[in-house]
């Protein structure tokens, strides 16, 4: 930080000016309303709120249901970060192997990227739909009646599938330039010494990715946690009934549908929490890939 | 794994094999699989899309392209396909247009000025406001999302394009950008810039701006995609149909979807793939800027 600076003036103030406007309105003030909202019963004709400590959050935690939610998304993050990166991985380093076609195996590889998690959504259910979806009669071949929307882990496994598909692009742009960024004497050094492929990854190359790997874990736990929620509003067309949420579709749900403004705030605060301890983890790793590379 | 292992062994050879190479067949086998992974759901969709809806609902979803791609996008695009049949697709492509472009340039330019603030000038409350902003990259709108809502309807800016950006602009992802970028442009220019006698509007104007070209433009590649795709707050601040972007009248659809006797598939795969081009083609288009800002700027 030891750059050269202008003097004293007006100027950073009014350049500061627009984006502390707008943290302040649409962050700073929604945000400590959650936290302050957490800890009030409002009532729900609108007539004033009366303070009640931590009763929310001990509603939320003792509640059976959020507690199968959570268990959910527990088991939703863990597999679809780890598909989405392992085979991300496999593909990155493919494609990082190969010398003809390499661009266009990336731009194959890599366009699902702009793809909206509801847009992912909707081809989810049309691949998926009972009557009409392709994936449905393949599973039907092997004696599987999936029936999505229907039966719980169906859909959970629909949803899954999905996720997993939109996210393989994002690990695989970091992937395969966390592998072109290792040097080439690297390289080199590795195969003279290491004539097995398969042992030349785990011993060389994969060290060297691990700071990417770290970062994409915090990324992909982050997307499965929030970037999900278009993708799962969709494929429970709306009905989440009997079918599987997340926490997040959870504090969406209770807030906007339930109106207990009180236990969704609670809900909000508790993954907040979650965010943060993310955050900080993600910045540790990226201070020591800085200091790695 | 052990599959992997054994043909990367004999496939990656110092020398250059005599005869096939199995190790790089199956190298380009593993790439073409995972290829066509990402390709087919939206390729059937684009299939599906060209026919009517009674094929697919016969014969299910179509491999083959169909002779109804005019009518079916014809359809979508000029006639009401909303709930209430108000709004057609060329009004929701204009508003996620608006959205997708109103977002990139206003976080662009929001991002730019603080972070120019914040790395070339010293005064006080900088630690603060450094602080104050960089703390939002930490809760992502999902979490406040209720009492964000009731703000902006508060302020009276449901059914607004205001209150449909601005509040996405509250998050300092492109500010971190940028302060990364500005702390790695060399000190000679400023001092250069000084000794001509150059002022701070002007440096920045003149100099650091047209530095920052290609930050700027992968920056607004992946701000145009992220505001393009934006679900879950225009869901809440448009309920006029008027105001809908495409990637929120998928919502819209699922009704359709759910309640007709014969779901009209097609449209709704017409209008998916509508959806769906305009971020596509950003990506693929500028896609060597898209992955050097993605990457760069993330570390």
């Amino acid at each position: 930080m030891n750059k050269v600076r202008f003097g004293h003036s007006v100027i950073p103030y009014l350049f500061l000016l627009p984006q502390i406007l707008i943290v302040a309105v649409f962050f700073y003030l929604p945000a400590g309303e959650a936290v302050r909202s957490s800890f009030y019963l409002e009532d729900p004709f609108g007539f004033g709120s009366t303070f009640v400590g931590l009763d929310n959050y001990r509603d939320v935690l003792s509640n059976a249901e959020y507690r199968r939610v959570a268990i959910f998304t527990v088991w939703f993050t863990v597999l679809v970060a780890f598909f989405a990166l392992a085979i991300a991985l496999v593909l990155a380093v493919k494609a990082d192997a190969v010398l003809r076609g390499a661009k266009s195996y990336r731009t194959l590889l890599m366009w699902v990227y702009a793809i909206a998690p509801p847009v992912a959504g909707l081809l989810g259910i049309m691949l998926f739909d009972q009557h009409v979806g392709p994936i449905v009669k393949m599973a039907s071949w092997f004696g599987w009646n999936l029936r999505v929307g229907v039966n719980y882990h169906d859909t959970a496994f629909a949803m899954i599938v999905t996720a997993v598909w939109l996210q393989i692009a994002v690990n695989f742009i970091f992937f395969l330039s966390g592998l072109q960024s290792i040097p080439r004497s690297v390289r080199e050094a590795a195969r003279i010494d290491c004539r097995s492929g398969f042992r030349r990854f785990w011993t060389v190359t994969f060290p060297l990715l691990t700071p990417t790997a770290f970062f994409l874990v915090v990324i992909n736990i982050t997307y499965a946690l929030f970037d999900t929620f278009g993708l799962i509003d969709l494929m429970t067309k709306n009905e989440p009934g009997n079918n599987p949420v997340t926490l997040v579709y959870k504090v969406f749900l209770d807030g906007f549908r339930g109106n207990d403004l009180g236990g969704s705030s609670a809900q909000s605060v508790i993954l907040m929490a979650v965010v943060f301890v993310l955050t900080i983890v993600q910045f540790r790793f990226i201070e020591r890939r800085v200091h790695y590379s | 794994m052990t599959d992997t292992a054994t043909t990367l062994h004999t496939g990656a050879p110092d020398t250059p094999a005599t005869g096939i190479r199995w190790g790089l067949l199956f190298d380009h086998a593993i790439l073409i699989a995972g290829s066509l992974f990402m390709l087919l759901p939206v390729y059937l969709a684009f299939m599906t899309s060209t026919h009517e809806a009674v094929t697919i609902h016969i014969g299910g979803v179509q491999f083959l392209p169909g002779d109804r791609l005019a009518e079916n996008y014809a359809t979508v695009l000029f006639d009401g396909i909303g709930f209430a049949g108000a709004v057609n697709g060329t009004t929701m492509m204009v508003n996620s247009m608006i959205l997708g472009f109103g977002f990139a340039i206003g976080k662009i330019v929001v991002a730019m000025m603080a972070a120019y603030a914040i790395v070339y000038f010293r005064f006080p409350l900088a630690e603060l406001a450094f602080w104050a902003i960089f703390f939002t990259l930490l809760l992502p709108l999902e979490v406040r999302i209720l009492p964000s809502y009731e703000i902006v309807q508060k302020m009276g800016l449901i059914n607004t394009y205001t209150g449909l950006i601005v509040p996405l602009i509250a998050s300092a992802t492109a500010t971190f950008f940028f302060r990364q970028f500005f702390k790695s442009v060399p000190d000679e220019l400023i001092e250069a810039a000084r000794i001509d006698g150059a002022g701070p509007l002007k440096f920045f104007r003149d100099i650091l701006v047209p530095l920052s070209r290609t930050m700027i433009a992968a920056i607004f590649i992946i701000m145009f995609v992220y505001g393009w795709n934006q679900y879950l707050w225009p869901t809440l601040i448009t309920t006029n149909e008027d105001y809908f972007t495409l990637v929120r009248g998928i919502k819209q659809i699922i009704q359709v979807w759910v309640g007709a006797q014969i779901p009209e598939y097609s449209q709704a795969m017409a209008l998916a793939v509508l959806a769906m081009l305009p971020p596509v083609v950003v990506v693929v288009v500028f896609q060597s800027w898209f992955i050097k800002g993605l990457t760069e700027s993330d570390k």
